[in-house]
């Protein structure tokens, strides 16, 4: 883990530098959405000194970096728990128990969706379709791990195995 | 082209034309927020939704490309339908505010409102509440008006070069801000203000002062920099408010840069002098003008009788009117004195009698944008000629190769395609070494004083870019013309340029550079030039509209001049401790808005204006009090009614280009030394410190442009010294240091050390093109 | 897993195994990356091979159905530098197949590509993945290097002339990069606003390149085309409506899931092979073509077979084939409200009557939802869609419109009852039980 906000770590640097590899040279903006998840793995979430390093990085305007930062809604532009659960409730998950998943979560961990516990151990968020619909219910943990089927048992589970 | 049909009426526009631009061919208005002729275009406000025969949906006029045959219905029942349908979303959101409002009574929105909006909302839902933003000192914001039109955002991305503002989040909540704790900081942000379609963006000097009905507005010509950019000032009881642009598309566009639209403030400055005042026995007096005035000519009279005409000098500020240049030499030769000059920052006169012509830009400002290949040469281009960078900018992204040759390398936000950077010293040479490989390259024969020059890989490569165009010109900036060796630069950027069959020329300093040759405001035969007036000390001085403290090439030196004058008569707008110490008489002389008067802009053109404002106190037109003083001291040809009467003996009759103007250059003895290896200074005027007004002007002077100086290095000078940013530095020069604080800036070459002019923490340091030491303090 | 079952298995045939059966040598094994071969090998011309793709009337799959052939046929020939690329943003809420696809049968939606990219003479392709499904990505990113290792991509592909490589773009939680447009400005590393048409992508696409960009289920179904033949591959479904189709079905069904049908078949029998309904209950609701289409009762759709015409004139839209089954648990202002707060969510910001409108209907019907609705509320929510729709650049407008206007026009008495009695007309108890979370009798 790296602490100064502005310093991506040689290991992100060089999981940046694979992504920019993609796109024709002229065109390193377009790795911008994948460096930009990357810095938020090593810094747990996105400080406006990282989304600037990033746009140093890429030779764009900061604004440009801060721009994408802010309009896909996986990037966290605050401090998330150390597991961020984000529970679809859009509707064909809701016809098979998204919405009462959710519930079934804020109050296990007593919290509400875009609140933390207190021991910064969970952050919950309400998520949008995650195009896993006939898993209902459908939950992402960190934005990475998809979780599916997701009845009272299994969240009882997942919420056991996230220390 | 293509002929098409708007509301019945039928047209021919070009290929690739949008319905808007037809229908404004035609007169026909089509209402709309997002697009601008001058961005590219968004079509996201929906405004100008209209309806195109088959076409199922209403288009938007700004994007929709005209097809021949295409039939357009600006106010069918589909159409208004559309337009009414975007009017009632955009009032939904918005606070309707308009009372509180500083746009009210300039506002698209209101405007359109009435046109296309209902009487009540139907929305009774909760409003968005949207947080304002920090700015910086010139722009407020209010952005829950805001329409997220993002005229602005594409204004900083697209105009100014980098993008400041975006347009963040998503949907509903979509918000146009800066990047997290910035400011705005480009040259030309007040341009948002006038970009900005509703009361989101607005003057932040201005705020609150005047409703926009309560104004007078009159055209005027901006006094700065040499672009002559046309204004619009508006005035609100005889003091002026507020000032905005004037479209000139020849010139400034729809644009102006911050200065001219914020230094309006420096008219208000308690510095203001009011009445004339006369020194008696070392005290400073408040008289009347016939006092003043016949003091004046009484010392002036009693100079020139006892030491002859030759012991007065003029130091006339190019910034000054043609009629104002025009009367003062003509004063001043009136009284036997040739020591007359308005290039009060230049250190090189060597060129003087060598010219064919009154050097200028070369070209019409609209034909640097049709140039193809482009060398800059010593310029701060940004800062010293926004409008003009901008004009490349926009070239260069459209293929026009732009390469600078300079002292420092400062982001120009423009996509530079070659570039030399090296000391002040070293800026000849690295010329001719551009020479020798056009030359090369163009077969024509190498100037032996250019033989033993071996060209660098930098300089081949500007060389290259400039051989491979079609339309090409070398533009001398600032620093060039105030260079030690400017004649050699201007020898050898002619020589480039007739070599390539292209065109050299200068991107003047000031509103009057090419103004001063009209006028005759340079030395004649034996007469002294602004160098050579402070070197010497004089028995007499006439200062006219300048603080040659901060204004000449070396500030220490003028002041210790003027100091040992017997007698300095100046004509200021303002008064300064300096002049209370170094004067005899202080005559008040308006401010550009507070006379009519004449500007001859860098490419020659001729611009004349008429005061907006009544004068201040008792400050009086400088035209007037020139007149009159040649009228007491008995000099003919001093019987002027106008102004309009001044300028046309100065041109030479009614002229829209001014006469003579060439950049050839004979007889030039290059001189092409390879750098002294020494500690060199690079001066740069900064962009709010330029001329008296804008440096008066307290919203400009707090914009990050206005920065204090510093002792600037690059890491590898800093460290050859022992220094670090942030220490403490002691600056030599001569027998002479001033103290700074030392800063990095890897824009520039080794061993310089860049310490603005024109600041009063600098004036102790003396000249602008020097050796000097630096030391920890 | 999503459950699967199929009449006539195309796209499916490699989904037996489920994640065992995804690598590239199991690929090849089932006869993959043949045609890319044959393609190459027998120097096939471009026109003949665009002329077997329109034979074949594969329509679009990510939801607006336009005829793939003749897409690719609009790309410029002469142009030096052409792009393909392939829309894995499946974030209309209700659709799950291409999911399936790229977790199941990656390298054909590989060998899809690389065949479109010779088509069009392209020489590098972009797979756009929906950013929730990062698993999926990063499986993708596996058999890109397979595929790449066995010199399917890259220089010289097979030792022919032809070059071509393959990328994968990652997104992060937008539904508008789904739109093509919007999609290409994300892959350009900004905001997915949609770009205003023309000029097109084919002119005018990524990097301001000419640019193909198809669905992961269209370019899944290439491989399978060039093996059967155009004309055979017609022939599995309806005239106009060439081929099978992936139909997501979700909500109140025994077995949700993922089922590849010829196109036509009757939606009934979709319903019998996704298990029927879920405890018997009866059908009340079906959105057949993902959230964005318009709603239609269980009477209406009853009636439909599952294609592009016999949907549209039911009222609807096939979409992107994601089915939608709501039971009489349901209440239809409830429903109405997440789907308005999807796209009040989802909308970029751009388009004014988006940008305010969609909030406004949000706001409406959650109004109604909560019990402070006010009788000329439906009649405000028509005129605010009707001034939505048609009028902003891209179509997220004219979706979030069409829910609303279905769901109002078909079941309107329920939102009246709404209005007048501020609550449900369905009891909260029996929507509670409806969604299977709580076993019967929990609390």
């Amino acid at each position: 883990m790296n602490n100064d906000n502005a310093q991506l770590s040689p290991e992100a640097l060089r999981r940046i530098d694979r992504e920019v590899a993609k796109y024709p040279a002229e065109q390193k903006q377009s790795a911008v959405m994948a460096a930009l998840v990357i810095a938020q793995d090593e810094k747990g979430w996105l400080p406006k000194e990282t989304i600037a390093a990033v746009a140093e990085y890429l030779g764009m305007a900061p604004m440009a970096a801060y721009e994408v930062a802010s309009f896909y809604n996986m990037y966290d532009l605050q401090p998330v728990g150390k597991y961020k659960i984000t529970v679809c409730t859009n509707l064909p998950c809701a016809l098979s128990g998204g919405v009462h998943a959710a519930e079934y979560v804020k109050t296990k961990l007593g919290i509400d969706f875009n609140e933390t516990t207190a021991d910064g151990k969970f952050t919950l968020k309400e998520g949008e379709c995650m195009g896993a619909c006939g898993d209902a219910p459908v939950m992402l943990v960190n934005n990475k791990r998809m979780c599916s089927f997701m009845l009272p048992e299994q969240i009882d589970k997942l919420l056991a195995e996230c220390k | 082209m293509v002929e098409i049909e708007i509301d019945g009426k039928t047209l021919q526009v070009e290929d690739g034309s949008t319905v808007i631009e037809a229908a404004h061919k035609l007169g026909t208005y089509i209402p709309h927020f997002c697009y601008h002729k001058k961005l590219s275009i968004a079509a996201n406000c929906r405004m100008c939704l209209v309806q195109v025969e088959k076409a199922p949906k209403p288009m938007p006029a700004c994007a929709t490309i005209v097809t021949n045959g295409m039939k357009v219905f600006t106010h069918s029942e589909l159409a208004v339908k559309a337009q009414k349908a975007v009017m009632e979303f955009l009032l939904i959101n918005h606070p309707l505010d308009c009372p509180i409002c500083d746009q009210g009574g300039e506002c698209q929105l209101q405007d359109l409102a009435v046109g296309y909006g209902d009487s009540a909302s139907k929305y009774e839902e909760e409003k968005r509440v949207v947080p304002d933003k920090d700015l910086g000192p010139l722009v407020s914001t209010d952005m829950t008006r805001c329409i997220n039109c993002t005229r602005c955002v594409r204004f900083t991305a697209e105009i100014a070069g980098f993008m400041e503002l975006g347009q963040s989040y998503r949907g509903e909540r979509a918000e146009v801000m800066p990047f997290i704790g910035k400011t705005v900081n480009t040259e030309l942000s007040g341009n948002i203000i006038d970009l900005c379609p509703v009361g989101a963006l607005t003057s932040k000097p201005f705020r609150f002062s005047a409703r926009t009905w309560e104004l007078s507005r009159r055209k005027s010509v901006s006094p700065h920099d040499a672009l002559g950019s046309n204004l619009i000032v508006q005035t609100k009881h005889d003091k002026v408010m507020r000032v905005l642009p004037l479209e000139n598309e020849a010139i400034n566009e729809c644009w102006i840069s911050d200065k001219e639209r914020f230094s309006y403030q420096g008219l208000n400055s308690a510095d203001r002098l009011t009445k004339p005042m006369v020194k008696q026995g070392g005290e400073w007096k408040e008289v009347d003008w016939n006092v003043a005035l016949d003091y004046a000519a009484h010392a002036l009279r009693d100079v020139a009788k006892n030491h002859g005409g030759a012991a007065i000098g003029g130091l006339l500020s190019p910034h000054a009117t043609l009629e104002e240049l025009f009367l003062a030499q003509k004063l001043l030769r009136g009284l036997g004195s040739e020591n007359v000059d308005f290039r009060l920052r230049h250190s090189d006169f060597s060129a003087d009698g060598k010219r064919a012509g009154i050097p200028s830009l070369g070209m019409k400002l609209a034909d640097v944008s049709a140039l193809d290949r482009v060398l800059v040469v010593g310029s701060f281009l940004r800062k010293d000629h926004p409008l003009i960078a901008q004009r490349l900018r926009q070239s260069a992204k459209k293929g026009t190769q732009v390469s600078i040759l300079h002292s420092a390398n400062d982001d120009l936000l423009i996509n530079v395609t070659a570039r030399a950077i090296a000391a002040p010293s070293q800026l000849p040479a690295l010329l001719a070494q551009v020479a020798k490989a056009v030359c090369a390259a163009k077969g024509a024969a190498v100037p032996s004083d250019l033989s033993a020059v071996a060209v660098t890989p930098d300089a081949q490569a500007i060389a290259d870019s400039l051989v491979s165009g079609s339309n090409s010109a070398v533009l001398l900036g600032n620093f060039a013309q105030q260079h030690p060796q400017a004649a050699t630069l201007h020898a050898l950027g002619r020589l480039i340029a007739t070599t390539l069959g292209g065109r050299s020329g200068f991107l003047g300093e000031a509103a009057n550079s090419v103004g001063g040759y009209v006028a005759k405001a340079v030395p004649g035969n034996g007469g002294l030039n602004a160098a050579a007036m402070i070197k010497t000390p004089l028995q007499a001085y006439v200062v006219v509209g300048t603080e040659p403290e901060l204004d000449a090439a070396n500030g220490a030196q003028a002041l210790a001049a003027l100091a040992k004058a017997a007698v300095t008569v100046v004509l200021t707008p303002f008064k300064t401790p300096a002049m209370l110490d170094y004067a005899a008489v202080l005559l008040p002389s308006a401010p550009f808005t507070e006379t009519s008067g004449t500007f001859v802009n860098t490419e020659g053109r001729v611009q004349s204006f008429y005061a907006a404002a009544k004068p201040l106190g008792e400050t009086r037109p400088a035209w007037k009090v020139l007149r009159v003083l040649g009228n007491l001291l008995e000099l003919s040809g001093f019987d002027y009614n106008s102004s309009e009467d001044v300028r046309n003996e100065a041109l030479g009759g009614k002229r829209e280009f001014a006469a003579g103007m060439s950049n050839g250059i004979e007889g030039v003895a290059l001189s092409i030394g390879d750098g002294s290896g020494k500690l060199e200074r690079v001066a740069d005027v900064p962009i709010h410190f330029a001329d008296p007004l804008v440096r008066r002007s307290p919203a400009l002077q707090q914009a990050a442009d206005s920065a204090a100086p510093s002792a600037r290095m690059n890491a590898a000078t800093l460290a050859k010294s022992g220094l670090a940013a942030g220490d403490a530095v002691k600056v030599g020069a001569g027998d002479t240091a001033i103290r700074l604080c030392a800063s990095l800036d890897n824009g520039l070459p080794d061993n310089v050390v860049r310490i603005a002019v024109a600041h009063a923490d600098t004036i102790g340091l003396g000249a602008m093109f020097a050796n000097l030491t630096v030391e920890k303090a | 897993m999503a459950l699967i079952d199929t009449i006539n298995p195309l796209l499916t045939t490699g989904w037996a195994k489920g994640d065992a059966g995804w690598g590239i040598k199991e690929y090849e094994a089932r006869g993959g990356y043949r045609q890319l071969r044959r393609v190459l090998e027998s120097k096939m011309t471009q026109d003949d091979l665009i002329a077997e793709v329109k034979k074949s009337v594969l329509r679009g799959r990510g939801g607006a159905g336009f005829p793939t052939g003749l897409k690719w046929s609009f790309m410029p020939k002469a142009a030096p530098v052409k792009y393909v690329v392939c829309n894995t943003d499946e974030g209309e809420p209700g659709t799950f197949k291409d999911r399936d696809l790229m977790r199941f049968d990656p390298h054909a939606v590989i060998e899809g590509m690389i065949i479109a990219g010779y088509a069009v003479g392209a020489k590098a392709g972009y797979n756009y993945i929906h950013g929730e499904i990062f698993e999926t990505y990063q499986r993708f990113e596996e058999a890109l290097d397979q595929a790449r290792a066995a010199g399917y991509l890259g220089n010289n592909v097979l030792g022919s002339e032809f070059s071509f490589d393959l990328f994968a773009h990652h997104g992060w939680g937008a539904y508008i990069c789904g739109e093509e447009t919007g999609l290409l400005e994300s892959i350009e590393g900004k905001k997915g606003q949609p770009r205003y048409k023309p000029p097109f992508p084919a002119n005018f696409g990524l990097y301001g390149k000419p640019t193909t960009i198809n669905n992961t289920e269209t370019f899944a179904a290439i491989p399978f085309i060039l093996g059967m033949g155009g004309e055979a591959y017609l022939n599995l479904g309806k005239p106009n409506n060439g081929g099978t189709k992936l139909f997501s079905v979700s909500g109140h069904v025994n077995r949700p899931g993922n089922f590849e049908v010829p196109m036509g078949t009757p939606f009934s029998k979709l319903l019998e092979m996704a298990g029927g309904m879920r405890g018997g209950r009866k059908l009340k609701a079906v959105i057949p073509g993902g959230s964005s289409a318009p709603v239609l009762p269980a009477e209406i759709m009853m009636e439909c077979t599952m294609d592009y015409d016999s949907i549209a004139k039911a009222g609807s839209m096939l979409g992107s084939g994601a089915v939608i089954v709501m039971d009489e648990t349901v209440c239809m202002v409830k429903a109405l409200e997440r789907l308005s707060y999807f796209y009040y969510e989802e909308s970029c910001g751009q388009c004014t009557p988006c940008r305010e409108g969609s909030g406004w209907l949000y706001r409406v019907v959650h109004r109604i939802e909560h019990g402070e609705g006010r009788p000329e509320d439906l009649d405000l929510l028509n005129r605010v869609t009707d001034n939505m729709m048609g009028k902003t650049i891209c179509a997220l407008a004219d979706a979030a419109a069409f829910p609303v206007r279905s769901f109002i026009k078909h079941f309107k008495s329920e939102f009246e009852y709404h209005i007048e009695n501020k609550k449900c007309l369905v009891d909260p108890e029996t929507q509670r039980m409806g969604s299977g979370f709580f076993k019967a009798g929990a609390v």
